[in-house]
């Protein structure tokens, strides 16, 4: 493995700090037994700011701590976590961000992160589930199917709107503003 | 804010005595078999000998009692759909079948579906409380330094010791800037359209992601000037050495993975059928 | 003479992100054993000759450089960043953000563990440091559990274990309460006598700083050194009036009295000045003249009453106890008192982002209890410090009309309150702006639009010029002024003297959770018995006013800030 920066390591460290605090904030939504899962916009920036080494780290780290300190670790699930924000990761490493943002360039993140979270919950988990746990298949899927789509449209929404944000707030500061 | 359910319980115990790096491999081997094992009778031993140390480690019930609540419903709901999706899954897994009773409709209840049930109950059972005596009997400051000496790169160990590091700064962080937006009209938990809270979501995480990302800036600089990343190993001012109670657990653990996988496969299955 | 430890040779330096050079022909030496203080307003690159120093420039952020520069007989653009750590130890303005190991023994043995030196070693090292910095025992604690001070001693041990032969610290006091801060500055004097190293300060507070002697100040201004002396010679000169650095108000109060500022004077402390009877008689002339000087007070109806307020964040501790006061109409008040206090949980209950235990918190005479945090926002309005974690939209525009979004107002409505909350907060001009293109201070004046557009009735200010340089301090609290004048009752949370005694008539002091003293701001602060319970700092008047024999020194005060107000009105019209 190429050794971390450490900057990296940073990243890492307050990337899965931020998934567990996000990750304990329940946010209701309209479907039951499914919480709207912010961490997953966050890992997602994070995995296409610092690449795909911090974007699976970030989801192991903080899924991991989310459920050590709540019911046990189940790990097709952490494992799943941590596949998005490499899958994110890796497809977005050409991206740039920092230089600026445009339509073309959210549509290749959202792009990425829909394949990321179909693969993940659709794939990854069912399966992981299916080996460890040796749980129905019908469950299975139909529990990945709902994870995928209300993560897909979590991150898409809200993943989207804070990279624009990001880019708009960051990347205009070098070129107009002094240093202090 | 939901608080953390769950934290390092000091307290003098053999269990807090062994050192992170102990109860690490112990935590891994632990969740490995109770994860490959489907035999009910390796479930079972493994949930007394799991008893035991729960006992020995001096952490009550009532520490762990909001976690407990929180499995509690985790299983229940867990059982509900399974049982909902595939009502006779047990009846394919045990190749038997045995109706005790007919609710409605394909709602059957056989005596392999419980016993699915029972299993996949015990299997989440078993792993609770290691689990949960890993993260309330180490003290963090072990975490790191423990990773590292089972061959994790010190780097990737140290990003889980910033982690928890920062937790509550960033908690109080979260909690502040919501407090602020909420006088804003920005409201999370309110009766909105799903797409409004999500946008409202964002009020809040934006300026959070911001300061983050200037935290990574500072912090790394503190690193970097105190020599993080120098050379190819590092010491730890929190590791201890290994005693006889460490290699007397580690023993345990090896021996738990050797019992439980040779009895687990004895039959060439990874399930015990007491139907055939 | 000694080899310098640090030498700057014409110097210049351009970040690569920037479109023009930040630092131009520096020239500084620092010599072992010195202590310097670099002063300058924000952006006058004081900072980037810190980078410079520690290595961070040009090892995390790369640029061109210009001339040379030797730290510790070494060239930092040919040596890695852990080579010149070893020779300079820095401590960060940010003491959570140094603050890397999660006890206080860790974070301080950080930099041995990463030396890879053996553990019995490293402990033995970490406990003699932590003794030298009196945190040895704490040695188990969390950040946390400890106050900005300690933390500030936790980050100089964690350098200190290196055996540095320069330390830096970064704005030191910026986030510490004044008793604190003067600790520090007694802190590092200490420590440098006991370990010989070269000091170097960067921090625009002057008078905080030369609390305790510095030999040489270095003043910069827009990328330059403007002015390189003795502190002695450095005060009797004026040229750090004309660069955003303000100067020590017992200075400020002698020229006032008409008394020269030489160096024969001893200027570098108020205890040291030798003051002739002759400047004595100035000064209590100056006191006498100036007798009707001093804020006319008009009482005007009670608009906010907190009465018998308790509140808890966990059952078993009393973050505040039964906590009364009012705030009458059109006031400016500042709550002082040291960190953790309870001042900020106040603001959070008047707010309602918490409930309290037992007690009312009335609007006008009505119990806001059932209220909720939305309702009570259009009448009680809270700013954050810092105005990057309240922003959340690129544009200002949309930054201010946020509030509104949720009321169901319609788009002309809307459009008419945002334009007129610009143009009360001087934005109207940048209303199609991005935010980023903003300072500070302006980003701070965004954020108080955001709460003005609901059209509170109070403001709530959590440390409206934390870490601000002087120009931006006046800046954003003339900009506060100008509200109050138009009818804005405000309420700042402060940890500034300065502030308190220039812009609010009144303040009100706690300690530990209780009310200590609800009072003048002049008076809190020379109360000596006060001053040291909330921990705050007596003014360097007091001490000017005593040793001048003035009976009234709390008078002598506010003759000074009345004076100096409408001095400075005089200048400005």
């Amino acid at each position: 493995m190429k050794k971390l920066s450490v900057k990296s390591v940073v990243a890492i460290g307050i990337g899965a700090a931020l998934f567990f605090v996000l990750g304990k904030v329940a946010i209701p939504s309209p479907v039951p037994n499914t919480n709207i899962s912010l961490q997953y916009a966050v890992e997602a920036v994070f995995a296409t700011l610092f690449g795909p080494i911090a974007g699976v780290l970030i989801g192991f780290i903080g899924h991991t701590l989310i459920d050590a300190t709540s019911y046990g670790p189940w790990w097709s699930w952490i494992i799943a976590s941590a596949f998005v924000g490499l899958v994110i990761g890796l497809a977005t490493m050409k991206l740039n961000v920092e230089e600026g943002i445009d339509s073309k360039k959210l549509i290749h993140f959202n792009v990425a992160q829909i394949v990321a979270h179909l693969l993940a919950w659709g794939l990854v988990a069912p399966v992981l589930d299916i080996l460890i746990y040796k749980e129905p298949i019908e469950k299975l899927f139909a529990q990945g199917l709902m994870a995928s789509v209300s993560n897909i449209i979590t991150t898409g929404v809200v993943g989207t709107l804070l990279l624009l944000g990001y880019a708009k707030t960051v990347v205009k500061k070098g070129s107009l503003e002094k240093e202090d | 804010m939901a608080r953390v359910a769950l934290n390092y319980i000091k307290r003098q115990s053999p269990v807090h005595e062994l050192t992170g790096t102990t109860k690490l491999v112990f935590f891994l081997a632990w969740s490995i078999v109770s994860m490959v094992t489907f035999d009910t009778r390796v479930l079972v031993c493994m949930l007394a000998v799991g008893a035991v140390i729960f006992k020995v480690s001096k952490i009550t019930i009532r520490d762990i009692s909001v976690v407990l609540g929180l499995a509690a419903i985790f299983l229940l709901l867990n059982n509900l759909f399974i049982y909902l999706f595939t009502p006779e899954y047990g009846v394919e897994v045990y190749e038997s079948r045995d109706v005790l009773f007919t609710i409605v409709g394909r709602y059957t209840v056989t005596a392999q579906q419980l016993f699915y049930h029972l299993n996949i109950t015990l299997k989440v059972i078993c792993v609770v409380p290691i689990a949960l005596l890993f993260i309330a009997c180490t003290d963090p400051s072990e975490f790191a330094s423990s990773l590292a000496r089972i061959g994790v790169s010190y780097r990737a160990g140290y990003a889980v010791s910033l982690a928890l590091r920062y937790i509550p700064d960033v908690q109080r962080e979260y909690r502040n800037i919501s407090q602020a937006q909420q006088a804003r009209g920005i409201d999370l938990s309110g009766k909105d359209k799903l797409l409004t809270r999500l946008k409202n979501s964002v009020a809040i995480l934006l300026p959070l992601i911001m300061s983050s990302i200037n935290r990574i800036e500072v912090v790394s600089n503190a690193m970097e000037l105190r020599g993080f990343g120098k050379e190819k190993k590092r010491t730890w001012y929190m590791q201890r050495k290994l005693n006889r109670n460490d290699w007397l657990a580690i023993a345990l653990a090896a021996a738990i993975v050797a019992v439980g996988m040779t009895v687990t496969f004895w039959d060439g299955s990874r399930f015990y059928n007491p139907f055939l | 003479m000694a080899q310098p430890i640090i030498s700057f040779k014409d110097y210049g330096f351009q970040y690569r992100a920037q479109a023009s050079p930040t630092l131009h022909h520096i020239n500084l030496d620092i010599y072992p054993g010195e202590k310097v203080l670099i002063a300058g307003a924000s952006g006058s690159g004081k900072s980037t000759v810190g980078s410079c120093i520690n290595g961070l420039i040009p090892y995390a952020y790369p640029g061109e450089s210009t001339g040379e520069l030797w730290v510790g007989g070494k060239d930092p653009k040919k040596e890695s960043i852990f080579t010149l750590s070893q020779i300079v130890g820095t401590v960060l303005q940010d003491t959570d953000g140094q603050f890397i190991g999660l006890t206080v023994g860790e974070d301080i043995a950080f930099a041995l563990e990463n030396d890879c030196i053996p553990q019995d070693e490293m402990k033995l090292t970490v406990e003699e440091t932590a003794k030298l910095v009196d945190i040895d025992h704490h040695l188990a604690y969390a950040p946390h559990e400890l106050s900005g001070g300690q933390k500030q001693r936790v980050s100089l041990a964690g350098v200190m274990v290196e055996h540095v032969q320069a330390l830096l610290f970064d704005e030191p006091l910026a986030n510490l309460d004044p008793a604190a801060g003067r600790v520090t500055i007694e802190l590092i004097d200490e420590v440098q006598k006991r370990t010989g190293a070269a000091v170097i300060i960067i921090e625009h507070r002057l008078e905080d700083v030369l609390w305790r002697s510095v030999d040489r100040i270095v003043l910069m201004n827009e990328g330059r050194i403007v002015a390189d002396m003795p502190t002695k010679a450095f005060l009797a000169d004026t040229k750090l009036l004309e660069h955003g650095i303000r100067e020590p108000l017992y200075l400020t109060a002698l020229r006032y009295a008409g008394v020269p500022i030489t160096e024969e004077l001893e200027p570098q402390h108020v205890n040291s000045l030798r003051l002739l009877e002759e400047h004595k008689g100035q000064v209590r002339a100056w006191y006498q003249k100036n007798e009707g000087l001093g804020r006319a007070k008009e009482q005007r109806r009670e608009l906010l009453s907190v009465e018998n307020l308790s509140f808890g964040y966990t059952s078993d501790v009393q973050n505040l106890k039964n906590i009364s006061f009012s705030i009458r109409e059109g006031e400016m008040v500042s709550i002082v008192g040291k960190n953790g206090a309870g001042k900020s949980t106040l603001a959070k209950l008047i707010c309602g982002f918490e409930k309290p235990t037992s007690g009312r918190i009335c609007l006008e005479g009505r119990d806001l209890l059932g209220d909720t945090i939305k309702e009570r926002a259009q009448r009680i309005g809270y700013v954050m410090q810092n105005p990057n974690q309240m922003i959340s939209k690129p544009m200002i525009w949309d930054e201010v009309e946020m509030a509104l979004l949720a009321g169901g107002m319609s788009a002309e409505e809307r459009r008419e309150r945002v334009e007129d909350t610009l143009k009360i907060c001087g934005l109207y001009p940048f209303r199609k702006w991005p935010v980023s293109a903003l300072s500070f201070g302006q980003k701070k004046r965004v954020t108080i639009a955001g709460i003005l557009v609901q059209q509170p009735r109070i403001i709530i200010l959590d440390e409206p010029t934390a870490g601000q340089d002087y120009h931006h301090y006046t800046e954003i609290m003339e900009f506060l002024k100008g509200l109050n004048e138009q009818g804005f009752t405000i309420i700042m949370i402060t940890h500034d003297m300065h502030l308190m005694l220039e812009y609010t008539p009144r303040a009100i002091a706690f300690c530990e959770g209780e009310l200590l003293a609800d009072t003048t701001a002049a008076h809190v602060l020379n109360d000596p018995a006060l001053v040291r319970r909330a921990n705050l700092k007596e003014t360097s008047l007091y001490t000017l006013s005593m040793a001048c024999g003035i009976e009234n020194p709390q008078a002598f005060t506010e003759r000074f800030i009345a004076y100096e107000e409408a001095h400075r009105q005089r200048q400005e019209g």
